[in-house]
């Protein structure tokens, strides 16, 4: 771990204005990426911004009957917040699908969206990995591959996006509200949020340099079955292989975002179009463009097996 | 004491103590964090410095260059320890690479350097300033691809009969082969020492299960005296095998502070472990059983690949086979091929935790085959004598009783033996069965007794607690022996200045620890009896008191003032020779798999052991339920994951290597035999903490199997293996 400094902002304008005054600076809030990343000297920050006293921890109803959630909620928070459980509870299960009691106790919203991927060998230093050192190369290309992307995949980058909550944020069409280094706000929507890997891998999302992520709000309710399956080989504590998140009317129509297949929660809206035909119709839309690895092929044929269990599940 | 001919009626078997439910005495210290683990002694080593060690990046080649100016100038660095400057060191025969490389480099990860910092930070910032350049040569990492350059182990194949005559004429035969991979211990408490030296004395506070050993290794590598050598390690978070002998952080800590001129202090960070330290070697195992159509095995083949670095020995994944089942004609054996990936050494269960993985699973193919019953098969070739000896019988055997009360208390009976037909909603369920075998190892084991005028018993040996409950048992034998409770023995392990012990491995210390403490307080008993001028055979040893004829005197007065000492050990003569000493039971598996996902979840598991006497039921029950949760990992998600192309493991960390946690944990049941094996010891116990490995991943996989009609013989049974097989989706 590199020495760094570190100071508390007490606004959002002015931890946005902090960071982008002092090169390498970032944003801490749970610290449950960060902190693991910088021990490893995966992150190299050079002065930390810690954003836990900015009072962006509350929930509230917007007026046109969604939720605005502060970046600052925990996920344990969020996960048992009854107006989630009872209107999005395809995200309070996502949330209860990821890590432990433990990290969601600290992991924050806006955290949760900006994790890390999981890639082994953006863990290894001795390794090249364009998103740790752009330029340097990929090991995961032709290396052991089973955990990553399956779509969306570059030839600099097979790294998938670990978050649950993501998946779930992306099947409800959150909208990502920021404020930044000039004190100027504005809403991204969750779809353009997380960007696929092309050439520039080391780059993960739409937030220019210093822009903080305040809240994120989900859009009224849309009803339906909500479904959350992750699945994985041991049964807590994992990363998953793939996840499925659902909302189904009772039409059959509705919505489907994945998680573990590529470098951002993976929707196709256009494939949606095909639920009530079946699993297979849908997955043949979301992963049409495809490009598995001999290792995780696998994953094209568990996603749709996994979809057409949980539309037998939202069926009942 | 030499025992040479079998246990009578002695002392122990009173019962007062050993074999009663006991909760652990060291188990207050740990509760309450005042159990010193090797990174925590706080006290001992004044003005310690830290040490931050720096593994090799590529798994073989040199180190072209390797620049510490930037790290030398860092805050707070004290010393650098290279191989260049740091002395003539010797390599222990228990060390297969050199624990400090370069130039050369044999491992990934291998140490290549140490650096010592005033604080832990400082040292590890100072570290990743170091700037190594390698020249890679080529190696090999794959075992398959080496598998036919494997030579045969100095041990030899086990060739009894005619095997291939036979099964090519048997009627019902099976040839598969089966795959396991390479495994990480994956202990809580990673590898850590602090070495202090005054003069030319060493001393090391460790974690380590075989105290004599390391000292022997640190010795020899230090090329020093071995009495200038102290190594203290009584509580250990954990080992499995993976600390057995000197590794990295002792040797390191060692030159470092010798470097430094102070105290050095080191741990292993979790991605370091991984590559720096020993793994369970991944094996190729082919089966072959022939068997006439009633289910008696005429011809049994059993051959075993793995590999490790030159010099390195084999996994000796087949050798159950040669006493597990009869069979008149048979083939076993091993085979070993060079890789230059890091050091394969034991791991829990070495040999038969891989090797029951595959013959266990044959088992079931083949009783399927014959269309019987899994049971019935193993019990139709049940043997009381060792195959290749007939005259050679077994101490002990109760397969044949582990299986048909596991099989009554399990529901056996329940079980379709048709694959693939029983539901539960969205989920196949399966039962499956297999055996456990392991060996019981005798090997000498030293205590030593004092009996002080409080009356309190004091137990030294060098024994370790590795988390098995050796201090508790320990404690048992002494208040038994003595005829005091457990409230007057004090139990003090894990220190070289004690009497050489067993040590814990290969599950011998219990017994022979035990053993060791028996010896040494039959000689105290001898004492007090001489002081008291009495014969020690008429002399009773009941509530702390001595009663011989009409005689009453309590402990603490025949100890008198001085109290009294004494010392003594086991040594064993041939009784192990002469006789085959095992350790058997069966493992019931319930296993569910979803339809749809391939995703598989245990539901139930139940192990019948016969293990000679069981010296603390509570304990032993926790031993054999570790085990069994460690035989999920192997049969589900324990895979250290190679890259072929460089050597090395890609999952270095536990968020990569997948162990069980404990939602993949359902109910677990354990069932002792009431079992005395008079042969093994005066305790008559026998090891109990890798029998409830053995068989254990088998049992899974043969549940998996019932569950889908499935088989994957590529350990580990994950869900990518057999999702296109699985039924398709309504």
């Amino acid at each position: 771990m590199r020495p760094f400094t570190y100071e508390r902002a007490d606004s959002p304008a002015a931890a946005a204005a902090a960071v982008q005054r002092r090169p390498g600076a970032k944003f801490i809030a749970g610290g449950t990426n960060l902190l693991d990343l910088m021990k490893l000297e995966i992150e190299t920050p050079a002065h930390l911004i810690d954003v836990n006293g900015l009072k962006l921890d509350t929930l509230e109803a917007t007026p046109d009957g969604g939720l605005r959630i502060g970046a600052l909620v925990r996920n344990t928070a969020l996960a048992a917040d009854p107006r989630v459980r009872r209107d999005y509870s395809v995200l309070s299960r996502a949330l209860l699908a990821g890590a432990s009691g433990q990290l969601r106790n600290k992991a924050t919203t806006a955290g949760n969206l900006l994790q890390r991927t999981r890639c082994p060998y953006f863990y290894d230093t001795n390794q090249p990995c364009n998103k740790r050192q752009p330029g340097s190369g990929c090991a995961a290309i032709g290396g052991y591959s089973r955990q990553l992307a399956v779509v969306g995949s570059s030839d600099a980058c097979i790294a998938t996006h670990p978050s649950d909550m993501a998946v779930a944020m992306r099947a409800l069409d959150a909208t990502v509200e920021t404020v930044r280094a000039d004190g100027t706000t504005r809403t991204i929507p969750i779809a353009e949020f997380h960007r696929l890997p092309g050439d520039t891998p080391h780059i993960e999302t739409a937030l220019v340099p210093g822009e903080l992520i305040t809240a994120v709000t989900l859009p009224k309710p849309v009803g339906g079955t909500h479904v959350y399956r992750k699945v994985r080989d041991r049964a807590s504590y994992a990363f998953a292989l793939v996840s499925v998140a659902a909302v189904v009317q009772r039409d059959g129509s509705g919505r489907v975002a994945v998680g573990g297949v590529a470098h951002r929660p993976w929707r196709v809206e256009a494939a949606e179009a095909e639920m009530p035909r079946g699993a297979k119709a849908v997955t043949a839309g979301l992963l049409a463009d495809a490009k598995p690895t001999h290792d995780n092929a696998f994953k094209l044929t568990l996603v749709e097996r996994t979809l057409a269990s949980v539309l037998a599940e939202a069926k009942g | 004491m030499k025992f040479d001919t079998p246990a009578t009626t002695n002392p122990i078997d009173q019962l007062k103590v050993v074999g009663k439910p006991t909760d652990r005495i060291d188990g207050p210290l740990k509760t309450t964090g005042k159990a010193t683990y090797a990174y925590e002694w706080h006290d001992v080593a004044p003005n310690v410095a830290y040490g931050w060690v720096i593994g090799s990046g590529i798994a073989k080649g040199r180190i072209a260059s390797m620049d510490l100016e930037a790290a030398r100038k860092a805050p707070g660095v004290v010393a650098i320890v290279t191989a260049e400057n740091a002395g003539p060191l010797d390599k222990s025969k228990r060390n297969t690479a050199t624990l400090l490389g370069g130039p050369e480099i044999e491992h990934y990860q291998q140490a290549v350097a140490l650096v010592v910092a005033e604080t832990f930070e400082q040292a590890r910032t100072a570290a990743g300033l170091v700037r190594i350049d390698y020249t890679p040569a080529d190696g090999a990492y794959d075992l398959a691809a080496v598998k036919d350059k494997a030579e045969k182990t100095k041990d030899g194949d086990s060739v009894v009969g005619d095997f291939a005559g036979a099964f090519a004429a048997a009627p019902v035969k099976l040839d598969e082969t089966y795959t396991t991979p390479d495994e990480s211990h994956a202990m809580m408490e990673p590898h850590a020492t602090i070495a202090a030296w005054e003069g030319d004395r060493l001393t090391v506070w460790t974690s380590n299960q075989m105290i004599d050993w390391m000292v022997t290794d640190l010795s020899a590598t230090l090329k020093m005296p071995k009495d200038k050598v102290r190594v203290i390690s009584p509580f250990i978070g954990g080992g499995f095998g993976g600390k057995l002998f000197l590794r990295a952080d002792a040797l390191l800590a060692a030159l470092g502070a010798r470097e430094a001129g102070r105290p050095v202090k080191v741990g292993l960070s979790r991605p370091l472990m991984m590559n720096n330290t020993t793994h369970r070697p991944a094996t190729i195992q082919r089966v072959r059983i022939g068997a006439t159509p009633d289910g008696t095995i005429t011809a049994i083949a059993h051959e075993g690949w793995s590999g490790n670095l030159p010099g390195g020995s084999e996994e000796t994944a087949t050798d159950q086979t040669r006493l597990l089942y009869a069979g008149a004609n048979r083939l076993i054996g091993n085979r070993i091929a060079t890789l230059d990936l890091p050091e394969g050494n034991a791991m829990r269960a070495p040999g038969e935790a891989s090797g029951m993985m595959a013959l266990e699973v044959a088992m079931d193919e083949m009783a399927e085959k014959l269309g019987m019953d899994p049971v019935e098969f193993r019990i139709r070739n049940d043997t009381q004598t060792d195959p290749a000896d007939p005259n050679r019988a077994f101490s002990q055997r109760q397969l044949v009783q582990c299986l048909r009360l596991g099989a009554e208390r399990f529901g056996w009976a329940k079980r379709n033996p048709q694959p693939g037909q029983v539901r539960d909603g969205r989920w196949l369920v399966g039962l499956g069965v297999a055996a456990a075998f392991r060996n019981n190892l005798l090997t000498k084991s030293a205590a030593r007794v004092r009996l002080d005028q409080r009356g309190i018993v004091t137990v030294e040996t060098d024994m370790t607690d590795i988390g098995t409950g050796s201090y508790t048992i320990i404690a048992q034998t002494a208040a038994e022996m003595m005829g005091v409770g457990l409230d007057k023995v004090a139990v003090r392990l894990g220190d070289s200045s004690f009497p050489v012990s067993a040590g814990s491995g290969g599950q011998w210390g219990a017994n022979n620890a035990t053993a060791g403490v028996y010896a040494a307080c039959v000689k105290l008993r001898e004492a007090v009896a001489q002081k008291l001028g009495v014969n020690s055979a008429d002399a009773q040893f009941a509530d702390g008191q001595v009663v011989a004829g009409n005689r009453k005197i309590p402990l603490a007065e025949a100890a008198g003032a001085d109290g009294l000492s004494a010392e003594d050990g086991i040594e064993y003569g041939d009784l192990d020779k002469k006789y085959q000493q095992s350790t058997f039971g069966a493992h019931y598996v319930e296993a569910a798999v979803d339809s749809a996902t391939g995703e598989i979840r245990v539901r139930r598991m139940l192990a019948v052991c016969a293990a000679g006497r069981i010296l603390n039921p509570k304990s032993a029950r926790s031993q054999v339920i570790g085990a069994m949760t460690m035989g999920v990992g192997a049969a589900l998600m324990e895979e250290l994951a190679l890259d072929k192309r460089t050597g090395f493991f890609v999952n270095h960390d536990l968020a990569g290597y997948e162990v069980p946690v404990h939602a993949d944990i359902p109910h677990q049941e354990v069932i002792f035999l009431d079992e005395t094996d008079p042969i093994s010891s005066p305790m008559k116990a026998k090891g109990v903490g890798e029998l409830g490995l053995c068989g254990v991943g088998a049992a899974v996989a043969n549940a998996v199997h019932n569950a889908t009609g499935l088989r994957v013989r590529e350990y580990p049974i994950t869900l990518d293996k057999f999702l296109d097989r699985l039924p398709a989706m309504g």
